[in-house]
């Protein structure tokens, strides 16, 4: 390859993570004070070393419990002197505030850059059961770009379109509410062993099957539990990660594609950007899907993380039914460890960082009794439909 | 059934106002002679400003479909079904709309037609069995 690829001049360098609660009594600046201090020690750096700061999709300026705090209060809390910093809601999905994040350091306009995302709608929640109702997104009529295609049809969660997403994949490839399940169970099974999971009782076939269908073909079970956290992790330039205290996770390859509208309904059903983004990933690097050896996918729906595995080339497109069969292969011990850490179905809406963290812990062996066998390529993605962003790490 | 309505601008407002007239209006483009939705000021296809809402027939077939279960208000007591058709126009012109028949009924591949529903001034393109 001769162009330049400048992700990887970029490297992941300490990670933290508040207390994941159901709810916290802290607030969400305190939950994101503890996860940001976290990752600044666990990378052996000082405050003062940080001169960037990302997030995604930062301060709406509203309060929002989908992101309640942003990097303008950040930088006040953590008296931050910063070279670049931003935050914003368009972008690749979850994973944005890293993309955007890793260009900065990579261009050279910062050293080591502070990226977070934090939640607290387990809270808001408790305040008002309709707080992530789309329909609060606006008052009065519906003006957003996105959303009065929706809720006049009374479209009220994402899970009605994710519902339809699934509908269709049941449609064109057999798949089974059996083998979405295996999602489900699987990352129960991962989460009785995270201490810091929301859900940790055994979850059986039954209990899935006879959970409450929310929107079907999905059940209350395939949908991800609200909870309060923060997550943060330091992008440090490649020669900065030298002074640092664990081995650089590179950041091998990034996947930011969208080719088709930004719309939930004109996308592909079956494909959402999932397959954009898994293309130009693959197009940045010389390694291979069969390289892959740990894969932590975004579950804020089950439906998405077939999509993933399909997108990612981890399994023939249309197959993810018949690979996730059983849920041997996306086993602690399986040929594809998944969600190891219980995903954000067991282990709590963190919102897409809480994949990094956990893809690093366990590059880095630290994932203690969820810990898989040692390895050094691990892949991360997350979104849904127009939203998505993937991440190849490289462990040095 | 309570909706939340959209907002009106110079963009959507045929869109939403046809079914006063009893017609489905999809954005149409001169240009490069294809329909586009959402509609919008310029052809995303080929860019040209040649573009104007088109009578379509109001037929349609469901390409995805969920019966929701959920109430996400106090009044959402009833399962229903939210679908995504296709229009018979041109392969790819979709959009999302409610199917108003028995939950148990409706199925991918279903033929349906347009049925407008009036909320002040919007006339929302439901979908009944054709």
């Amino acid at each position: 390859m001769s162009t330049r690829l400048y992700e990887k001049e970029v490297a992941i360098t300490g990670i933290g993570q508040s207390e994941v609660a159901r709810p916290s009594q802290l607030s969400g600046m305190r939950l994101t004070v503890d996860a940001c201090l976290e990752a600044i020690a666990d990378a052996g750096l000082e405050r003062g070393d940080i001169d960037g700061i990302a997030c995604w999709p930062g301060d709406n300026n509203n309060g929002d419990s989908f992101s309640p705090v942003g990097p303008y209060a950040l930088k006040n809390a953590l008296g931050l002197e910063v070279n670049w910093f931003g935050g914003g809601y368009e972008g690749p999905g979850p994973l944005a505030g890293i993309i955007n994040g890793a260009m900065a350091v990579a261009s050279g306009l910062c050293r080591h850059v502070l990226v977070f995302r934090t939640i607290t709608e387990s809270s808001s929640r408790i305040v008002n059961r309709q707080a992530s109702a789309l329909t609060n997104k606006t008052t009065g009529r519906d003006s957003s770009f996105a959303w009065q295609w929706y809720t006049p049809f009374n479209v009220l969660s994402a899970v009605n379109l994710m519902a339809i997403y699934a509908q269709r994949h049941f449609h064109e490839y057999g798949t089974t509410s059996e083998q979405l399940a295996q999602i489900a169970l699987t990352c129960r099974k991962h989460a009785q062993l995270n201490p810091k999971a929301v859900y940790r009782s055994p979850m059986t076939m039954d209990d899935y099957m006879q959970s409450r269908m929310i929107s079907s073909p999905l059940r209350m079970f395939d949908c991800d539990v609200h909870c309060d956290a923060s997550t943060a992790i330091i992008l440090s330039r490649k020669d900065a990660a030298k002074d640092t205290r664990h081995p650089p996770i590179r950041i091998e390859a990034i996947g930011s594609a969208l080719n088709q509208p930004w719309s939930w309904d004109q996308i592909s059903l079956t494909e959402g950007t999932a397959f954009d983004v898994g293309k130009m990933m693959w197009n940045r690097t010389d390694l291979k899907p069969k390289d892959v050896q740990s894969a932590q996918l975004y579950d804020g729906f089950s439906i998405l993380t077939m999509i993933w595995l399909e997108a990612l080339g981890l399994c023939p497109r249309g197959e993810s039914g018949r690979f996730v069969e059983g849920g041997h292969r996306i086993s602690l011990s399986g040929q594809l460890p998944l969600n190891t850490n219980g995903g954000q179905l067991s282990g709590g809406r963190t919102h897409g960082l809480g994949y990094l963290h956990e893809a690093c812990l366990q590059l880095w062996g630290r994932a203690g009794e969820r810990q898989i066998a040692k390895h050094q390529v691990a892949v991360t993605a997350a979104g849904g439909g127009p939203l998505g962003g993937s991440l190849l790490l490289v462990k040095e | 059934m309570q909706r939340k309505l959209p907002a009106l601008n110079a963009d959507n407002r045929a869109f939403w106002q046809g079914g006063e007239h009893g017609c489905l209006l999809m954005h149409w483009c001169d240009g490069c002679a294809n329909y586009f939705h959402p509609p919008g000021p310029i052809c995303p296809k080929c860019a040209s400003f040649s573009v104007h809402p088109r009578e379509v027939s109001g037929k349609a077939t469901v390409i995805s479909f969920t019966i929701n279960y959920q109430s996400w208000t106090p009044d959402l007591t009833e399962p229903f079904v939210i679908a995504i058709v296709e229009l018979p126009e041109q392969p790819g012109l979709r959009f999302l709309s409610n199917v108003q028949e028995p939950v148990d009924q409706v199925y991918i591949g279903m033929h349906v037609r347009v049925v407008f529903e009036q909320h002040e001034d919007v006339w929302l393109p439901l979908f009944v069995k054709d």
